[in-house]
């Protein structure tokens, strides 16, 4: 197997804002393997985009800080590093997509302007080399004659010819991990489906490492390796992809993958979760998914369950798993 | 996939809303008026007829040459001490442009900056920043200028400075309104993303996508600046004597204004016609490039 790149461990991200502290992330670990797609999926509202953000550090200012935990890249605690220091992380070792495609180029530069900043900022090379890393990292992301589309304005592009050069920035300096924050949602499916094996092909050809973050069980089976399910900031499970579809422990990861439409059935009405997660500015003692879950005992409303080690890196966090 | 090109969609676009007539002359006839004032203050020393400083006592007061009792030697008369108003107006523009030119240029500056700063960094900066920029809107400009015009003299550089010292605030307000927005632009985030520092997220990423609405506060302030030289000229605090201002002229032809009216109607239609293109050129900018910034 290949070795651990990322490791995130017991990580907090709070938002202090005037009705009180929102805890988005609370004692979140997990870890990334080189060249493997990490699935973090969850409902809106999960944390799982502060969880990408707080690996950057890049969460909205004021309000959002890192409270507790450790984020550890190849072994440098990335909490630790002062700004500057963390300034030459982003892009060149950790980089993100956003979800919006429409939103994430500035509207005044050309497609070659933009790209050409990262290699600038974090390579430090002569105009003409720049040129050509530029061109690289379109082709990279397949897009085609890239030396017209580097003259272009965002305006001048589709939805998904933007989406491809947001990717082709992130990947510009070569990073080792990629964090995806659901940069499929504001395409449609077709476009989507290309966009995936898009990132399939990069992987293979980067050995670079993805964070996924979705809420789409469809796109998880068909993308990662492994994945987490995180819910009011909390993981409540983490297994292969495989084991998540074929035996799921937790029973929030069960009604998920239940809500999930499916081709093959129909005349039924599609499965739906009742109620909504919990608020978390005050949450409440015990497990989380307590008030919404079909199996809840009375241990679930007085104590959190803690991780248990199910299988072979199979970790559940309820009361219900012996 | 294949990529949708719009190589001349934007051209077209706004091509044809040029098309519409009202659109062309509400850009045109104000862009000509300070044109010609522009080079009506470049050349003054060819086009003015006298100069500006030139007394004639025999010819004091004389009317306009479609006045009885005018002459085609002052086509728009002479004032008390026989002066040819249409050489004053002339050169008068020399200080009324430059004047405005100058306080544009300092106040845009400074209140870029500081908006862009404040908007950008936001927390402690900005509200120090911004109560700064409150403190500075809340003086009445005009006293202030007074004020200073009393201590430091009446001057050109007076008027200069006594227009900057509040004028930036204005600019800064509304700039750190853009770049509030604009730090929350996802283009923004991804630059924050591949590791750019703040400074040049500033002035390579706010920056330019603030220039429409600074534009547009450029054009509308020419017409305010130039009105409040007048006013400081005509308190006179302004501009001294024997320079030509458009302000101090209409002060020279206040206690004649209704035997004499000529010598103060000239100089204060050039402030109208200046102040009335500046309006509409900048409401005309506001109109043509909204749609454009409501897309960012």
């Amino acid at each position: 197997m290949s070795k651990v790149i990322l490791k995130v461990e017991d990580l907090h991200t709070s938002f202090f804002t005037r009705k009180g502290v929102v805890k988005a992330v609370d004692g979140v670990s997990f870890y990334v393997r080189e060249g493997e797609t990490f699935g973090i999926v969850g409902e809106s509202g999960c944390g799982k985009t502060v969880t990408g953000l707080s690996i950057l550090r890049l969460l909205p200012e004021p309000g959002g800080q890192v409270v507790g935990g450790k984020v550890i890249m190849d072994g440098t605690n990335l909490l630790e590093l002062d700004k500057k220091e963390m300034r030459t992380y982003r892009g060149r070792v950790i980089s993100m997509i956003l979800q919006d495609p429409m939103s994430s180029l500035n509207p005044v530069y050309t497609i070659g302007d933009q790209i050409a900043e990262a290699v600038r900022l974090h390579q430090g090379l002569r105009d003409e080399m720049v040129q050509q890393e530029v061109i690289s990292a379109l082709r990279l992301l397949q897009i085609p004659s890239p030396e017209v589309i580097l003259g272009d304005y965002p305006f001048q592009l589709s939805g998904g010819m933007r989406q491809r050069v947001v990717g082709a920035i992130a990947m510009s300096c070569h990073p080792r991990l990629l964090i995806a924050d659901e940069p499929t949602t504001a395409l449609d499916a077709t476009i989507q489906a290309q966009y995936l094996a898009l990132f399939k092909d990069v992987q293979k050809k980067t050995n670079v490492s993805i964070i996924f973050i979705t809420h789409d069980f469809g796109v998880v089976a068909n993308m990662c390796h492994r994945v987490a399910v995180m819910y009011a900031g909390k993981i409540v499970e983490t297994a292969a992809t495989s084991t998540i579809f074929k035996a799921p422990r937790h029973p929030y990861t069960s009604a998920l993958i239940n809500s999930v439409p499916r081709l093959d059935r129909k005349d039924e009405r599609l499965y739906s979760i009742k109620g909504q997660p919990p608020s978390l500015l005050n949450l409440p003692p015990g497990c989380r998914f307590f008030p919404r879950c079909s199996m809840a005992k009375e241990i679930c409303r007085e104590e959190e369950p803690p991780e248990v080690e199910v299988g072979d890196g199979h970790s559940v966090s309820c009361w219900g798993v012996e | 996939m294949d990529t949708v090109k719009l190589t001349t969609g934007g051209g077209v676009k706004r091509g044809a809303r040029r098309t519409s007539i009202f659109l062309k002359w509400t850009f045109f006839i104000p862009a000509a008026v300070l044109l010609l004032m522009v080079i009506m203050a470049i050349f003054a020393p060819v086009l003015a007829p006298y100069p500006y400083d030139q007394i004639a006592m025999t010819d004091r007061l004389m009317p306009p040459f479609f006045v009885e009792g005018g002459s085609t030697d002052h086509i728009l008369g002479t004032d008390l001490i026989g002066r040819d108003v249409l050489s004053r107006v002339i050169y008068g523009a020399r200080i009324s442009l430059s004047v405005a030119l100058l306080v544009i240029l300092i106040t845009a500056s400074i209140g870029t900056v500081l908006g862009i700063v404040a908007g950008y960094l936001g927390g402690r900066t900005d509200a120090f920043l911004m109560r700064f920029t409150d403190t500075s809107l809340s003086f009445p400009a005009i006293l202030i200028a007074l004020l200073l015009a009393a201590t430091l003299g009446p001057g050109y550089w007076t008027v200069v400075l006594a227009i900057s010292l509040l004028g930036w605030a204005p600019y800064a307000r509304i700039i750190r309104g853009e770049a509030l927005k604009l730090r929350e632009a996802d283009f923004v985030a991804q630059a924050r993303i591949i590791g750019t520092s703040p400074i040049r997220i500033m002035v390579r990423h706010i920056f330019p996508n603030i220039i429409n609405p600074l534009i547009i506060m450029v054009t509308l302030s020419v017409g305010m600046v130039i009105l409040t030289e007048a006013i400081l000229s005509y308190l006179g605090a302004g501009i001294p004597p024997p320079a030509a201002s458009w302000g101090n002229m209409v002060n020279d032809g206040r206690n004649l204004i209704d035997s004499a009216w000529w010598i103060s109607l000239w100089p204060g239609l050039a402030i109208g016609l200046v102040v009335l293109a500046g309006n509409f050129l900048g409401d005309w900018l506001r109109d043509e490039m909204d749609p454009r910034l409501r897309q960012i």
